[in-house]
């Protein structure tokens, strides 16, 4: 069981190695939210509510896009170049193995998080966050949702080329959709619905109130329900639905 | 000594098509078995039920007394497999790679010291997206040795290969034999499985054509096909152990009477014709036609 862990560790510090290597991994998951919040902080120059929607809206998109974006191409690169399989006939434990890539996918999250948040303080003089236990379970809850749904989603894609267009089918119409980089107030009904039956509408509700509003956990139950019931769903086919190998079979 | 591999009418079929029909082989301890077969034969499908990716759909199986379709870390720490075509992480140098996959082993092999027998210690720290082709197939081998498996699955090691690649991955193969490991190994090249295999077995369509070592069953064996057409302009093709002779005395005959021997040619037996005289063979054997001298080599060494 130890040696289990040790070679989740090991996994993982493989994995920050190899992302600090990858300048376009660490281009998107470092100065990306930081243009994002600089971009929009110009645009909404002075205007509080905008400010305080967007800095949640862009935390919560960083969770998709570090896990959910992230997972989905890796896995697919992975598999396609045929590094999946050549690790699967090896010792190293399928747990272990994941593990060490969700850790790393972890890692990214919370570097994103804290970037965004210490963003927030020092570019729009918003506060630290009002609840600190709110922001971990819901950076939590988010991360195991869409990592799992990323995974899952890898299992769809065909092939690598196809890779950015299935992925940004799915994350730009929903973070427009879920009020990233406006008040959901302002999207029309027939979206707000779909929105609203999706997990990153809720995540950002979550994250608002840990961020901004301090309302608690207690008043985002509805929003951890409905990202739980993803995160089943996203579990349940990352798990049975993964190949280790590109096509046949 | 039990049997390094065990398969007993072993069978896979897919929804539509069968691509192993009933295969038996035994690999002894420290033999190097090739399995030699055109593509599609039902080689990687073989090998990959024995390597544990695939599931068979009936027969027995036993990998170093595992079945692999368990896929148990305890057999999977005993093998090492060099698989037909697989990346490796562009973002890391050789040597990373070999200490990280050292890591899974209970007893590894050092890192240095397989780089140095892969003859890699001048690319080891390079990433390996850096490396040739040769250089990367060098560094297949050494993760597939780094665990100092007791068994090694080769998988085509050399098609795509230069013939000096080729010939460098052949030295690596007869080391590693010399190590004392057992070695699987499919090839669709004659001349691979006869420079490095004790035993071969012949596939095609999923049946096993023939078992032996590669000279019993005309793999490289001295039968030499010596073909030319003569004076009335007719095709003649004959066979011999001796070519020299032969074609000494044809020769010879020739040029007394003054003719020139037109296409004259000495070839040996290809894989092809390797097939056709084994199925040949089955096809005399069950339907008692009369055409057995027309099979470009007889032999009667089929039976296993």
């Amino acid at each position: 069981m130890s040696d289990a862990l040790i070679l989740t560790w090991r996994q993982y510090r493989l994995e920050r190695r190899m992302f600090w290597r990858n300048p376009s991994a660490a281009f998107f998951n470092f100065l990306l939210p930081l243009l994002f919040l600089g971009f929009f902080g110009a645009i909404l120059h002075g205007n509080r509510h905008d400010i305080e929607t967007i800095v949640p809206g862009i935390a919560g998109m960083a969770v998709m896009s570090t896990t959910f974006s992230a997972l989905a191409y890796n896995i697919v690169f992975l598999r396609e170049r045929g590094v999946l399989k050549r690790v699967r006939g090896t010792p190293l434990p399928t747990t272990s193995y994941f593990g060490g890539v969700a850790a790393n996918a972890v890692t990214n999250t919370a570097f994103q998080i804290a970037i965004i948040v210490i963003a927030g303080k020092l570019l729009f003089g918003l506060g630290w966050p009002s609840d600190l236990v709110e922001l971990v379970v819901f950076v939590v809850i988010g991360v195991v949702c869409f990592a799992s749904l990323g995974v899952a989603f890898a299992h769809v894609i065909p092939n690598f080329e196809s890779t950015a267009a299935y992925v940004n089918a799915v994350f730009l119409p929903v973070i427009f959709i879920s009020g990233v980089f406006y008040d959901v107030k302002h999207v029309p009904a027939f979206l707000r619905d779909i929105a609203e039956a999706l997990p990153l509408k809720h995540l950002i509700d979550g994250l608002s109130g840990a961020m901004v509003k301090g309302t608690g956990i207690s008043s985002h139950l509805d929003a951890l329900a409905v990202i739980g019931l993803w995160s089943v769903f996203g579990l349940y086919f990352a798990i049975r639905g993964f190949s280790w190998e590109q096509g046949r079979e | 000594m039990v049997a390094a591999i065990e398969v007993h009418d072993l069978v896979k079929r897919y929804d539509d098509f069968e691509a192993v029909r009933g295969i038996d082989i035994e690999v002894r301890r420290g033999e190097v078995f090739g399995l030699l077969g055109p593509n599609g034969a039902g080689k990687t499908t073989t090998v990959e039920i024995l390597e544990g990716y695939r599931e068979r759909t009936s027969g027995e199986v036993s990998v170093l007394g595992y079945d692999p379709s368990l896929r148990e870390i305890g057999l999977r720490r005993k093998i090492g497999i060099v698989l037909q075509s697989s990346g490796i992480y562009s973002h890391l140098t050789a040597r990373e790679t070999l200490r990280h996959w050292s890591s899974f082993y209970p007893s590894p092999r050092d890192v240095d010291e397989v780089l140095a027998l892969m003859g890699l210690e001048e690319k080891a720290d390079v990433l390996t997206r850096k490396l040739s082709g040769g250089q990367l197939r060098r560094l297949d081998f050494a993760l597939a040795l780094i665990g100092d498996p007791e068994l090694i699955f080769l998988d085509e090691p050399t098609t795509g290969f230069d013939p000096q690649a080729r010939h460098a991955a052949w030295q690596t193969v007869r080391s590693l034999r010399e190590l004392g490991k057992t070695i699987l190994l499919t090839t669709h090249y004659l001349d691979e499985a006869q420079a490095l295999a004790d035993r071969v077995a012949i596939v095609k369509d999923g049946r096993i054509l023939a078992i032996g070592p590669p000279r019993e069953l005309g793999v490289g064996s001295a039968h030499y096909r010596v073909i030319f057409r003569d004076a009335s302009g007719e095709l003649v093709e004959r066979e011999t152990d001796d070519p020299t002779s032969l074609l000494h005395e044809l020769t010879s005959e020739a040029l007394a009477r003054g003719e020139r021997l037109e296409e004259l040619s000495v070839g040996r037996p290809t894989l092809e014709d390797l097939y056709l005289e084994l199925t040949a063979d089955e096809q005399s054997g069950d339907a008692q036609s009369n055409d057995a001298q027309d099979a470009p080599i007889s032999r009667s060494t089929a039976d296993v």
